[in-house]
């Protein structure tokens, strides 16, 4: 049709031209925001404190935060659809309990780590069936997980249980080296393993497609003929098993169940996938992003702990500025585009 | 007045719940009804009932209002925190912290600054049209912080008389909490019914297009009800603390912000926006708070009271579903289509 | 076009819905390699039988039978894998997409279960070209123009090896080259055997594109026809229809005494006020006490007018007087504060709040006037709720019923009521009778006239000629977004009027 072909005056002109592009693009405005804005704090942290450069550091975040990442790339899923998912700090804990309780009871981790996996799973599929056929907003529904949860959390035990099982154990305990003097956990590994499938399945199979089709218009996706209801509960399902995995994980990285665990790990899921450029709208965002969000959360940890003078309640305070920026950033950007 | 209008009625599944509840509780503890009078003072199951409901149905009162115009306030916990944080560190940093005086000025300013935090709930949501869920996210998890900032990551014990007669104490021989939950019940409801606010709120929140062409101004009518509940939760926040005489920023009014949630779902009021009832929401609240007791009377361990929570809220939700009303529906209409078929054979 | 075997046939198709009857025994057909229009006014049953036929809606009775085999689809998808696929008015793709996958998306090639990127863009690539659309399958659809979006959706229909292709008003938001673009891709298609089903409101395109037409009316068929054999005018008498009234004839003593108080200023005038892509600017003056009819086809710019002079919608260009005086409104309550007063067209979702009742729908816009700290006292309401009820005969007669439980007759009335209710000085009414039945039709027009007598202005806007013809003292035409006629309805007869619909003229032609 009429498409104006821009000639190109000059490679300069161009290049900015592009990275304006670049920038006011609701897809990937935010993540390069982000990217920009992790870079910054590592200058800083770079500049004023000394053994902030050391690449440990970096492993340390990766380490630290392993267990949030796979939290934060089921949360992409289901906020990619435009849903929310609230139930996934209180299911993280329960994993870890039942974990703890079931190895106390003598079980082996070959069956209690498939079986948490499926648990988790099926209450992820409880709540999409709630969400999808019962039309039961997402928030009201996975908070009902929460509580669930949570409860249940208590009833298996009031009290800390700590692990002894020696698979944990090595688990935990095992560093993999990648440099001297640098080396991450398997744990990492499996993350990073997860991403890599979450990545493939969002951006090559037809599953992933229809996620972000969803979230850009589940009216539309219906009318293309896309599997919308089935998508819409498998997103659930995803969330789920991602909370049970991190619950796996937490339990390598603490060797205990505790009921009242990572209570609030749900905000940070949640700030890490809005600060990683997920539009809360759902339809853009990328499960790298949100990687990239859980990293800017985790440095901002790092660096109040380097500083010593700055008190941990002042991570909760960057986070919620940060939220705003990014949230009144994807408000301009959304509503410039449409 | 047939069943069948009975059963319609939106709260006749709430107020059954309630009644289901109390009986349980009269069972298990034949003595759950007796009220006895104390140094002038009633004491009994039921007034502890009410009065360890009374935070959160001051704050779901302030909810209902904000879920009739199609929103949500995640920041009520939080609100709580800081309220509860600024007015023990003015206490504690006075000369007298016994003086009413002090107390006053204290309530005074946590009720201030709860009051801006309300108009910037409300700008986020009305002005910049962010959604209500996002928008109150933002000060929910940097609320407890800023609480920590101004109680330095102390747990502020507080050794202020009048101060904790707010939480505890007794007027006419009822807790004064109590009677705090009831004047801004009443309010709210004298508020919303005797002007046309509650009017121009359900407008809103059924209808905005509808509502904006018939020249009702919904930025400052948004901007009222986050206003009038961040002052709910800094009531409540106040209340708790003077409980507990201390501000712990961390677990003051935690889980809040859900519970006064569910006690606005279970009062029959949808999260989509429109009719309310304050009424419903006051059941809702007596509900929650009985399911705790009924917890602890039954002699389940009362960590277990979350499930029990879960379990309500998904009962609810299923029962107000619409789709379930469509299934309901159509069940009866088949089963009178094969009465019909019977006769006709 | 061959009289050979339709690519679809469906008989005797009817739909109901609770309350109405959305198709009433409906019959089309549609042969392939041509192109086949369907016409008629809101409401007449245009988009349901679309939906019929691609599987949104279930079919009450009838049988459709595809290239002489019955199908019954319960979803779109079947209905786009045999071949029937549908490009919406309201591009129904996804904007946060590239073109490619918008084109693509649920059929993309995949390589050992992976998605196969390169051939997915291939594939995208060799449809846009034979559309000649030349643009960047991997570029966002959100940052094209509406127009490329639609022919993105018309290549994702062609793809789908389509043997029915509908575009439902798929030149809404194009140009005049943008226009002439889309009807040589038709062209080919139709070339290709698919049988192309086009629904447009812009009777020149209708004329310009389709082989034959087919018209409805409230939910029956009108008839079949071959364009080349139907007048252009014939076409608009069918598709508005000729109602038998029940409506004694109004007395037309009124319409005289307007004649002198032209020499006075106008109510309300408005002077070159438009809004790109929207109307075009025009000028219009309205009288105190007179009836002004505001005459056109859907699409035509009617209600656009009518939503900016409300300040529903803002002007871009012109101004407004209100007594002389230049006002600037821009949101509805101005408007309301000037007492002009916009009751719209689309009574669901822009009129009644449905779960109120009826006594607070009445007061709700006085009340929003007052400010909600000064309250209407319940007595007051009570009478006002009264005295509408008795006054417009709303049933059933009781305040408290909520509006939901009212019929469309009966809620249009309350809506009336909550207009009147604040004393509008100018009151613009979009198609207060449609979908209403008879009585209440009577009674709503009667009630109009009356007002005018009374001194209060009203600009009556209906796709009814008689209706417009019956009431109004002068009646001005719009036609593609264009102002074409304003003139005073002395002995004009819904012939002249058709003719300008139809086929526009000046007002210099006409007066």
């Amino acid at each position: 049709m009429t498409a104006t072909v821009v000639t190109p005056s000059s490679p300069i002109a161009t290049a900015a031209g592009r990275a304006r592009d670049w920038l006011t693009n609701p897809k990937y405005g935010p993540v390069i925001v982000t990217a920009v804005l992790l870079v910054g704090m590592f200058v800083v942290g770079a500049s004023r404190y000394r053994g902030f450069t050391n690449p440990q550091v970096i492993a340390n975040l990766f380490i630290d935060n392993a267990y949030l990442i796979v939290l934060a790339v089921g949360m992409t899923f289901v906020i990619l659809t435009g849903g929310i998912d609230l139930s996934v700090g209180a299911v993280l804990a329960m994993s870890t309990m039942i974990a703890a309780s079931l190895l106390q009871a003598g079980w082996p981790p070959a069956i209690i780590i498939p079986l948490i996996l499926v648990a988790t799973s099926l209450l992820g599929l409880a709540v999409g069936l709630m969400i999808h056929y019962f039309q039961i907003q997402p928030f009201i529904a996975t908070l009902a997980a929460m509580f669930l949860a949570r409860g249940l959390c208590y009833v298996i035990s009031k009290t800390t249980i700590s692990i002894t099982d020696p698979v944990f154990i090595a688990l935990a305990q095992t560093r993999i080296p990648l440099a001297p003097r640098l080396s991450i956990t398997p744990s990492v590994i499996l993350a990073i393993g997860l991403v890599i499938v979450a990545v493939v399945v969002l951006h090559y199979s037809r599953l992933g497609r229809t996620v972000y089709a969803i979230g850009g218009s589940e009216a539309s996706g219906v009318l293309m003929g896309l599997p919308v209801a089935r998508t819409k509960v498998l997103v659930y399902v995803i969330s789920g098993f991602c909370s049970g995995l991190a619950g796996v994980l937490y339990s390598f990285y603490t060797l205990s169940g505790y009921a009242l665990t990572a209570i609030g790990t749900e905000l940070d899921a949640i700030a890490a996938v809005v600060i990683g450029g997920t539009l809360l709208a759902g339809g853009y965002g990328f499960v790298l992003g949100s990687v990239l969000g859980v990293l800017v959360l985790g440095t901002i940890q790092t660096l109040i702990t380097f500083d010593g003078n700055l008190t941990s309640w002042w991570t909760r305070i960057f986070i919620g500025a940060l939220l705003l920026v990014f949230i009144v950033l994807q408000k301009v950007l959304t509503a410039r585009r449409t | 007045m047939n069943l069948n209008t009975v059963m319609a009625h939106r709260l006749f599944w709430p107020v059954v719940m309630l009644l289901v509840l109390l009986i349980i509780n009269l069972l298990a503890f034949p003595g759950f009804f007796s009220i006895q009078v104390r140094d002038g003072h009633l004491f009994g199951s039921l007034i502890d009932i009410l009065r360890n409901g009374s935070p959160t149905l001051m704050i779901a009162v302030g909810m209902t209002l904000v879920i009739a115009t199609r929103g949500i306030d995640l920041s009520v916990g939080a609100i709580c925190a800081i309220s509860g944080a600024v007015a023990c560190s003015i206490i504690l940093g006075s000369s007298d912290p016994g003086s009413p005086a002090t107390v006053a000025v204290a309530v005074g300013v946590s009720l201030l600054i709860s009051l801006v935090l309300g108009v910037w709930n409300g700008f986020l949501v009305a002005v910049l049209g962010i959604q209500p869920i996002i928008a109150t996210l933002i000060l929910m998890t940097a609320g407890r912080g800023v609480a920590m900032l101004i109680t330095e990551g102390q747990i502020l014990t507080v050794n202020s008389p009048p101060f904790k007669a707010i939480g505890s104490g007794f007027f006419l021989g009822l807790p004064i909490s109590v009677l705090i939950a009831a004047v801004i019940f009443v309010f709210a409801l004298v508020l919303t019914r005797r002007t046309a606010l509650g009017l121009m709120i359900e407008a809103v929140g059924i209808n905005p297009e509808a509502s904006r062409l018939a020249g009702v101004r919904a930025r400052g009518l948004l901007i009222t009800v986050y206003v009038f509940t961040a002052v709910c939760a800094a009531i409540a926040g106040l209340v708790l603390t003077s409980n507990q005489t201390a501000a712990d920023a961390n677990n003051t009014g935690l889980f809040i912000e859900l519970d006064a949630i569910l006690a606005v779902v279970i009062g029959g009021t949808s999260l989509a926006g429109g009719r309310y009832s304050l009424l419903g929401t006051l059941i809702g609240a007596l509900v929650i708070q009985t399911l705790v007791t009924t917890v602890y009377t039954v002699g389940i361990p009362p960590i277990a009271t979350m499930v029990f929570k879960a379990a309500v809220v998904t009962a609810v939700c299923l029962l107000q579903s619409p789709r379930t009303t469509e299934l309901i529906e159509s069940a009866r209409r088949r089963q009178a289509h094969r009465r019909a078929k019977a006769v006709t054979a | 076009m061959t009289e050979s075997q339709p690519a679809v046939s469906m008989e005797n198709i009817s739909i109901e819905f609770p309350g109405v009857k959305a198709l009433d025994g409906v019959s089309f057909r549609m042969f392939p390699g041509e192109v086949h229009s369907l016409l008629g006014e809101n409401g007449a049953g245009k988009s349901t039988l679309i939906k019929a036929l691609t599987g949104v809606y279930r079919i009450d009775s009838g049988v459709i039978t595809l290239a002489g085999e019955e199908v019954s689809f319960h979803s779109t998808a079947e209905a786009q894998a045999a071949g029937v696929s549908t490009v919406y008015q309201e591009v129904n793709l996804l904007t946060n997409l590239t073109v490619a996958e918008n084109i693509m998306l649920g059929r993309e090639p995949r390589r050992f279960g992976f998605i196969d990127w390169r051939a997915t863009r291939a594939r995208a690539a060799e449809l846009l070209a034979k559309l000649h659309l030349d643009i960047d399958p991997n570029s966002r659809l959100g940052s094209h123009s509406l127009a490329v979006q639609q022919l993105v959706a018309i290549a994702r229909a062609t793809d789908i090896h389509a043997r029915v292709l509908i575009l439902d008003e798929p030149t809404s938001s194009l140009d005049a080259d943008e226009v002439q673009e889309l009807f040589r891709i038709i062209r080919e298609l139709k070339a290709d055997g698919v049988a192309i089903l086009f629904v447009s409101h812009f009777l020149d395109q209708v004329y310009d594109i389709s082989d034959r037409l087919t018209v409805l009316r409230n939910g029956k068929l009108v008839g079949e026809y071959l364009t080349d054999e139907l007048l252009r005018i014939e076409l608009v008498q069918k598709m508005i229809g000729k109602e038998l009234t029940v409506l004694e004839d109004l007395e037309r003593k009124t319409k005289q005494q307007t004649v002198d108080e032209h020499e006075l200023t106008p109510y309300v005038r408005a002077i070159g006020l438009g809004r790109k892509g929207s109307i075009e600017p025009l000028d219009l003056d309205v009288y105190e006490g007179e009836v002004v009819g505001l005459a056109g086809l859907l699409g035509s710019g009617r209600t656009e007018l009518a939503r900016i002079l409300s300040g529903v919608d803002r002007a871009d260009a012109g101004s407004l007087e209100i007594d002389g005086e230049a006002k600037r409104i821009r949101t509805p309550r101005q408007s309301i504060r000037d007492r002009i007063i916009y009751s719209s067209e689309n009574r669901r979702e822009e009129g009644i709040v449905d779960e109120l009742t009826v006594r607070d729908n009445i007061v709700l816009a006085l009340q929003a006037d007052r400010g909600w700290f000064r309250p209407i006292p319940k007595k007051r309401q009570d009478e006002l709720a009264e005295s509408y009820i008795q006054a417009l005969n709303i049933r059933p007669a009781n305040p408290d019923a909520l509006l939901k439980n009212l019929s469309g007759g009966n809620q249009q009335k309350v809506l009336l009521a909550r207009w009147l209710a604040i004393a509008p000085r100018l009151l613009i009414l979009d198609e207060p009778t449609r979908g209403i039945d008879v009585g209440a039709k009577a009674e709503i027009q009667k009630l109009v006239s009356n007002l005018a007598e009374n001194g209060m202005s009203v600009l009556y806007i209906s796709a009814e000629l008689e209706e417009v013809l019956r009431l109004s003292h002068r009646i001005a035409v719009m036609r593609d977004r264009r102002m074409v006629a304003d003139i005073e309805n002395d002995d004009l007869t819904s012939d002249t009027l058709l003719a300008i619909i139809a086929d526009g003229a000046t007002t210099e032609a006409v007066a």
